[in-house]
């Protein structure tokens, strides 16, 4: 079968965030996301020490464009005072078609 | 004073918390998952709001408005007390000085629970409402915190984000949604329930506060960054509060009990609410301040001895 270039774009955040990444990645053009509960410890301390959960890991596999913006808007609205963590890796997918982003407004 | 201090020590709910706190610091790999801690709060919550709507249920409403009244001007003078304090003496910029003034304005539900239990062993139990004042105590608080930071301006969070974070937050949903089902099902209704949420109830406490333990033994290696001032403060503070709150209870009608629980409401700083709200509506602010103050010191504090101390008060006042 054949794989298509896309983008892997994960973000590892407080628990504080979660919500608020998953309506902004979505809003933004991902179709889709994996989520996981983890621990860990970065220069923000902790992920015990900003509530009493677990911090979180976001993967959503999207189109070059709609990684940039997710990029872009992570960068300007969280990193100045969140605990977040993001990269992004080229991927090759099976069924391509599926992670393009849906007609929905960019917010 | 010291037989209830001596009581409430020796409590397997103090003690609990104490082994926690010890297994933290001999490095134990006792763990309490956070499935089964985000369970225990639940049931807690739920359980507490539940048995405070059966007793709305059958109380009059002229035995609760003044509590009621003098609860939610507390949860407005306390914040904007410990803001001024914290700015005048402890030199605290604006957003921690707020982001610390919302959560000893709010109210720590666990606290709550404690004061209440050993309210009880002591022989001077609560009025039945009073989860009633602790939902009405939670919110003004923040409120209050965060537009005192909002009212210079630019501020980097979004304070209707963190409003919404509150009153829709778990606490909250649980305690005034059980409420509202105590209130509906009445005793009769509620008997059906009782033995999962009344018998398990001091067993459901004990084994969250031995997880609250080890929480706040892990915050004591902050206590060096938060600094000597917010230590005292952490202690000072909730004396300040908790007097003011058991003075206000018994002028508002309260029990001996009921002052005293009050006072511990009062003199207690949120941990799971206050914090939520603040990290989405003053992302600035920084957490090690807020919760190393909240649950490394006024917690154990109000615990061990605060809670004897606010019963002490309530019985000299009540004479």
């Amino acid at each position: 079968m054949t794989q298509s270039p896309h983008q892997l774009v994960t973000l590892v955040a407080e628990r504080s965030v979660r919500d608020r990444l998953l309506d902004a990645i979505h809003s933004l053009g991902a179709t889709g996301h994996t989520i996981y509960d983890v621990h860990g410890e970065g220069s923000r301390g902790t992920s015990a020490g900003h509530s009493h959960r677990p911090s979180v890991k976001i993967e959503t596999i999207v189109t070059a464009s709609v990684a940039e913006r997710i990029v872009a808007h992570v960068t300007e609205q969280y990193f100045a005072h969140h605990a977040v963590i993001l990269y992004v890796q080229e991927v090759g997918v099976v069924r391509g078609s599926k992670y393009a982003p849906h007609n929905r407004p960019a917010s | 004073m010291t037989e209830i201090l001596t009581a409430s020590l020796l409590s397997p709910v103090v003690l609990a918390f104490l082994l926690g706190a010890i297994a933290a610091l001999i490095k134990s790999d006792l763990e309490i998952p956070d499935a089964l801690y985000q369970a225990l709060s639940i049931y807690l919550l739920f359980a507490i709001g539940l048995k405070g709507g059966v007793a709305l249920s059958e109380t009059p409403l002229g035995e609760v408005w003044r509590p009621v009244l003098a609860t939610l001007a507390l949860g407005v003078l306390t914040p904007l007390t410990a803001y001024t304090v914290l700015r005048r003496l402890g030199k605290f910029d604006v957003v921690n000085a707020a982001a610390l003034a919302a959560h000893y304005g709010s109210v720590s539900a666990v606290t709550f629970i404690a004061a209440q239990s050993v309210a009880l062993a002591a022989g001077v139990p609560a009025e039945g409402f009073l989860p009633a004042l602790v939902a009405v105590l939670e919110v003004p608080a923040i409120l209050v915190g965060l537009l005192i930071a909002y009212a210079g301006g630019g501020r980097a969070g979004s304070w209707q984000s963190a409003l919404r974070e509150v009153v829709v937050g778990r606490s909250i949903v649980l305690m005034v949604g059980g409420m509202v089902i105590g209130w509906i099902a009445g005793t009769e209704g509620t008997a059906k329930v009782a033995p999962f949420f009344v018998a398990g109830f001091q067993g459901a406490l004990t084994l969250f506060l031995l997880d609250m333990g080890i929480t706040a033994a892990k915050r004591l290696k902050d206590l060096r960054q938060v600094g000597p001032f917010l230590v005292a403060f952490g202690v000072i503070m909730p004396i300040l509060h908790g007097a003011l709150g058991v003075w206000a209870g018994t002028a508002a009608g309260l029990g001996v009990g009921g002052a005293a629980v009050l006072g511990a409401m009062v003199a207690s700083a949120s941990y799971i609410a206050a914090p939520a709200a603040v990290r989405v509506g003053l992302p600035e602010a920084n957490p090690a301040f807020y919760l190393t103050a909240s649950l490394g010191i006024t917690f154990p504090f109000n615990l061990t001895i605060g809670i004897p101390l606010y019963i002490a008060l309530a019985r000299a006042l009540a004479v």
